[in-house]
């Protein structure tokens, strides 16, 4: 017993060359002294990269299918703070008169009793640009002119919201978004994509264009395709892999598209902090039944992305100066982390857009003069499987009564076909 | 307890030794006729490598496999690195840091199965699985052929092309059977990794394709193997358990406290032959049987989970939500 003790003790003083006992002083000591440091710091370099405990885990799923989300306590503390809304401007008395009827060149929210529109307009200071305030979209000698282009911006950018709050309640719930939602407090906001060149550039014979095989900030950091949205969240691409049958029945997706897609999905579950299992049951990803509710909300996701892509902010690619935009000239585009920014739902569900009535309905005649614009407006109506499952949703989402599907006109995003 | 070692002071061919033996080089057994030119290089003798096995290196035998084995190689090699090093701008540091991210794809699925895609599209990697193929092609007749000269079995060849099958099957004869180059598997430490995340997603999920259990099975038993079949010949090894030398003529007590530990840990013991046929069934059914289940996806099974409902081999589990629908489907079905 004694010397089992005292085995690793001796271990040690053979290989510092100490006398332990009748232990001999041994030669390997340099050679001992040195493994010793490189194991040491190969070990602490592994452990660097570790998480502090304690991992949480939620059930979300039936017990033993592996359907559950994990999260570490410490970075959850760090994420509500980081995804908590800005406070409410205070309700204002109603002036009884309309902007439109106050103000000069108002465009876009003509119908709001016009101290609820200066109401608005002190929050959008605060979501977009505190430190500039109104100076960042207005000529402040003259807040009629439209000098500063940002202004123009900003009018597209309350008829997206607008949009988004009216008719993609599907994806938004009651929750809503308003424009702190992506900008939280900068001008411009820090999680959006623009299309970027291959790292290698382009060498003649050699294959440097593969779409892959590079550190992919979008599919957190992996070796997958490292434009996941171009093909998914502009355009069309088909995502979906998998086959319907058992045996083969025409199913044509291959591997590389299924890298695609893999790299989509790990876009997505970067973009909200959660792994696969939010959405799918990671035994069969296709199959809808065995999903999560939250799967469906994301199907929404996708096709309002693609909608506010086309729709709202490529029509806009020429308001921004040339500095503003992509290396290719692009617009800054929308992905699920624009508004997500890892929190599984914006502000972790808060209901930020209740407090702003005007953000939840088109509250102009027409589409501003410098542009024209196919908003579709949507004839909701109520998806009867979608309304009892969100309300079981074990992470708490935001509860709405209803879930209103938007009904795509030609111009938006057609939804993904159901066959592959 | 009576210790061999301690008595006779013989501490060697163990990875803790302190002692090596250093006899002169030992050029082996005499070749056939004029194979003998074919033995190349000085023998020497290596401490670091003493230490994990012998410490003699050499002779090489180089003979026109061996020699066509390496040139095709090392063209392999060259495509596959230039290729990585050209998709990173030429920049060293950035292929050394960036190294297992970097990859050669084989081509696009629409160019099918033809020898002449243009190079920056996978013609590169046609190529480079051309000649690596070769080169391991070359490899198992040098394999198969050293041993067939030295009087010995061909047990390691055959086991080396279980390897080559799984091998083919992945990056060859499946993509022949799909009709594209596109399925093939892309060079590249992280890239090749995807392939079979992708190949698993793709075709429904691995862990439902009976092959592939069985391909896990014979891998963790081969682990269990080795660790039984390691752990026993270290253990007796203090009796002269691991000089085979020796217990080719007494088997001696090593031998028999090996076989009865087993006996008396499980009732059975294998024997000092069949331990061997355990261990070299196991390795080479884990690629056979992977590649059969590799080959059988995409191909004549196109989605594994649902096979595996389709034959009880997949739980139902209760329903957590009520009946969530597709919502393609649903909207499309809503509109009409």
């Amino acid at each position: 017993m004694m010397s089992m003790i005292l085995a690793p003790f001796r271990l040690m003083g053979l290989l510092l060359g100490a006398t332990v006992g009748n232990a001999p002083r041994h030669p390997w000591k340099t050679l001992g002294l040195a493994s010793a440091v490189v194991c040491g710091l190969v070990v602490w370099g592994l452990m660097s990269t570790l998480q502090t405990l304690p991992v949480n885990s939620v059930q979300l799923g039936f017990r033993g299918t592996g359907v559950i989300e994990q999260y570490n306590v410490h970075k959850a503390d760090q994420l509500l703070a980081a995804n908590t809304p800005d406070a409410q401007y205070a309700p204002v008395a109603p002036a009884g008169k309309p902007a439109s009827a106050v103000y000069k060149n108002i465009q876009v929210l003509k119908t709001v009793d016009a101290n609820e529109f200066l109401r608005l307009m002190a929050a959008m200071a605060q979501w977009v640009q505190p430190q500039a305030g109104c100076a960042y979209c207005h000529a402040v000698v003259n807040m009629a002119s439209d000098a500063v282009y940002t202004k123009e911006v900003a009018r597209h950018m309350l008829l997206m919201t607008q949009y988004i709050n009216e008719n993609w309640r599907s994806h938004v719930g009651a929750a809503g978004v308003t424009c702190g939602t992506c900008h939280r407090g900068q001008g411009a906001p820090k999680y959006v994509w623009q299309f970027t060149p291959p790292p290698g550039g382009y060498h003649g014979y050699a294959e440097t264009q593969s779409g892959e095989d590079a550190p992919s900030s979008a599919a957190d950091e992996s070796a997958l395709p490292y434009d996941p949205y171009s093909p998914f969240l502009l355009n069309s691409a088909p995502i979906r892999v998998q086959g319907y049958t058992a045996l083969p029945s025409g199913n044509r997706m291959s591997i590389e598209q299924t890298n695609w897609t893999y790299s989509l999905m790990m876009n997505f579950a970067h973009s909200l902090g959660v792994g696969c299992n939010y959405c799918h049951n990671s035994r069969a990803f296709s199959v809808w039944d065995q999903s999560t509710p939250n799967r469906v909300r994301a199907w929404y996701g996708i096709q309002m992305v693609r909608a506010l892509n086309r729709n709202f902010m490529e029509p806009i690619t020429n308001l921004f100066p040339r500095g503003q935009r992509g290396l290719s000239g692009d617009v800054a585009k929308i992905s699920c982390e624009t508004c997500h920014q890892k929190a599984y739902a914006p502000y972790y569900g808060a209901h930020v857009v209740a407090a702003y009535p005007e953000l939840t309905h088109s509250t102009n005649g027409s589409p501003p003069a410098t542009q024209t614009m196919a908003v579709p407006k949507g004839a909701p109506f109520v998806l009867p499987t979608m309304t009892k499952a969100s309300s079981i949703q074990p992470i708490a989402g935001p509860k709405e009564a209803s879930l209103s599907v938007p009904v795509s006109s030609g111009s938006v995003a057609q939804p993904v076909g159901a066959t592959p | 307890m009576f210790d061999y070692r301690t008595q006779f002071g013989t501490q060697y061919q163990n990875i803790f030794n302190r002692i090596q033996v250093r006899g002169p080089s030992d050029p082996g057994a005499p070749l056939k006729g004029d194979l003998e030119a074919n033995r190349v290089g000085k023998p020497f003798h290596s401490y670091l490598l003493g230490l994990i096995g012998a410490a003699q290196v050499g002779p090489f035998y180089l003979g026109t496999c061996g020699i066509l084995s390496i040139v095709c190689g090392f063209i392999a090699f060259e495509i596959i690195g230039l290729n990585m090093l050209a998709s990173v701008n030429w920049n060293v540091w950035q292929f050394i840091r960036l190294l297992p991210w970097l990859g050669l794809e084989p081509p696009a699925p629409a160019y099918g199965l033809s020898l002449t895609v243009p190079l920056a599209h996978g013609g590169w990697w046609l190529m480079a699985g051309a000649f690596l193929t070769a080169s391991i092609i070359f490899w198992w007749f040098r394999v198969y052929l050293r041993a067939r000269d030295l009087g010995l079995g061909t047990h390691v060849a055959w086991a080396f092309a279980a390897a080559i099958w799984l091998y083919l099957v992945c990056g060859f004869i499946r993509p022949l059977l799909l009709g594209d180059w596109g399925e093939g598997v892309p060079f590249g430490i992280f890239p090749h990794l995807d392939w079979t995340a992708s190949l698993s997603i793709r075709d429904g999920n691995l862990y439902y394709d009976p092959f592939h259990m069985l391909s896990i099975v014979f891998l963790y038993g081969s682990t269990l193997l080795f660790a039984m079949h390691g752990g026993t010949i270290l253990a007796t090894s203090r009796y002269w358990g691991e000089r085979e030398l020796e217990l080719v003529t007494d088997r001696g007590t090593a031998a028999e406290r090996g076989a009865i530990f087993w006996r008396w840990t499980m009732g059975f013991n294998a024997t000092f032959e069949s331990i061997h046929r355990w261990a070299w069934w196991f390795a080479v059914l884990c690629p056979l049987t992977g590649g059969i289940g590799i080959l059988l996806s995409g191909t004549v099974v196109d989605n594994w989970y649902l096979w595996g409902v389709k034959h009880g081999l997949a739980p139902v589990y209760p329903a957590v939500y009520p009946y969530i629908a597709d919502p393609a489907t649903h909207l499309k079905s809503i509109l009409k």
